[in-house]
């Protein structure tokens, strides 16, 4: 997550991308839309796992989608 | 999952904004009510260290988060992938009926034009509660009431003339009295809702159906006519909302209630009623002096 304005520092474009993934505070509070359980962080493919649902949610461009529908079925 | 009937076709409902949004969104409505929340927000005095935006089409409302200053980070849950990176925070593609956040996540959600789309609004509104804090604030808004009653009424009207029968076209919306009912039934305390309601002028209709295009807002019903709407139809509804309701000057009207609610997550410090008989005083006693007493009176 960027930075407020209050807190002396501007938003910038990109800032919400660390290198090549994801903000991890963000990682911390994201769960599976369906079972609401803990999701696995893949940095190679840059996917969240819930193994529950049996999904792989893709993160593209550094912004997870976390629709079902987009989600890749794991065997 | 939710297992409420499907009124609304969520992938579709995605489809069109994404299509609004490569033709350029019209965003005259949700400028209005991102202003307006930075209003609502300023009126409450407190800070909000994590905030969450629900499903508005478009970071407008994260940045006028930030730039009240009583936030600290915004996370934007967008109803689509948005076209160019926002600098207003940090960005997930969600569901507003399937949200993907941890319990008592956030400080304050907020929702603006989203959640009039969802097929389970006490299901989305649960989840919401669930991922604020103790005290955590919810504030949102969403068309309601008699949004769009006339080009319903048109619609209705042409396609019975024209095809012999009618389809929906129009959504329903939700009333405002129902919906202080869901967010007490969400578990959100100290609920409010108020209704703004505006008067859109276009030219015609076509100019109308044009904006909704470009709000994503056609007709995503699941039980919508699959055939393209006819020619014939559409210019027949267009002239009933002329006859019916335009004007002096000729333009016509387009009704949009916005509604809003806002509720928090439960905490012991916040007011509550007594409960029933639990009063040390007597009513009676308590207003004399406020009444007139009768037996005075005439004397």
């Amino acid at each position: 997550m960027s930075e407020g304005r209050n807190e002396g520092q501007k938003p910038q474009p990109g800032a919400t991308r660390t290198s090549g993934g994801v903000d991890p505070k963000l990682l911390e509070i994201l769960v599976c839309p369906l079972t609401k359980a803990t999701l696995e962080y893949d940095a190679e493919r840059q996917e969240l796992i819930s193994r529950q649902a049996k999904l792989a949610y893709p993160i593209r461009d550094g912004i997870p989608i976390m629709l079902p529908e987009e989600a890749r079925p794991l065997e | 999952m939710t297992n409420a009937p499907q009124i609304f076709d969520r992938r579709q409902q995605r489809l069109r904004l994404t299509r609004a949004g490569r033709l350029g969104y019209a965003d005259f409505l949700l400028t209005r009510v991102c202003d307006e929340l930075a209003e609502r927000i300023a009126a409450v005095k407190r800070s909000f260290p994590r905030a969450l935006d629900l499903g508005t089409p478009h970071g407008g409302a994260a940045a006028a988060l930030l730039a009240s200053g009583q936030v600290g980070h915004v996370l934007h849950a967008a109803p689509v992938r948005p076209l160019l990176p926002t600098a207003a925070g940090a960005t997930v593609v969600a569901d507003e009926e399937l949200i993907p956040f941890a319990p008592k996540s956030f400080d304050l959600v907020v929702s603006l034009l989203a959640l009039q789309g969802v097929n389970d609004l006490p299901g989305s509104l649960a989840q919401i509660r669930r991922c604020l804090v103790d005290d955590g604030l919810f504030v949102g808004c969403l068309f309601g009431g008699s949004t769009l009653n006339e080009l319903r009424t048109a619609f209705a009207a042409a396609e019975a003339e024209v095809e012999g029968g009618v389809s929906p076209r129009v959504a329903p919306f939700a009333d405002l009295r129902d919906l202080g009912g869901l967010l007490q039934r969400a578990g959100l305390a100290l609920p409010v809702t108020d209704v703004d309601t505006l008067t859109v002028r276009y030219d015609n209709a076509f100019a109308l159906m044009r904006d909704l295009r470009a709000m994503g807002l056609t007709n995503t019903l699941v039980e919508r006519r699959r055939t393209p709407l006819r020619r014939a139809t559409l210019i027949r509804a267009a002239a009933i909302y002329a006859e019916r309701f335009a004007m002096a000057d000729g333009r016509i009207p387009a009704t949009f209630d916005i509604v809003w609610l806002s509720g928090w997550a439960p905490h012991e410090s916040q007011r509550k009623p007594l409960r029933p008989g639990s009063a040390k005083m007597r009513l009676a006693d308590a207003l004399k002096g406020f009444a007139p007493d009768r037996k005075d009176e005439g004397a």
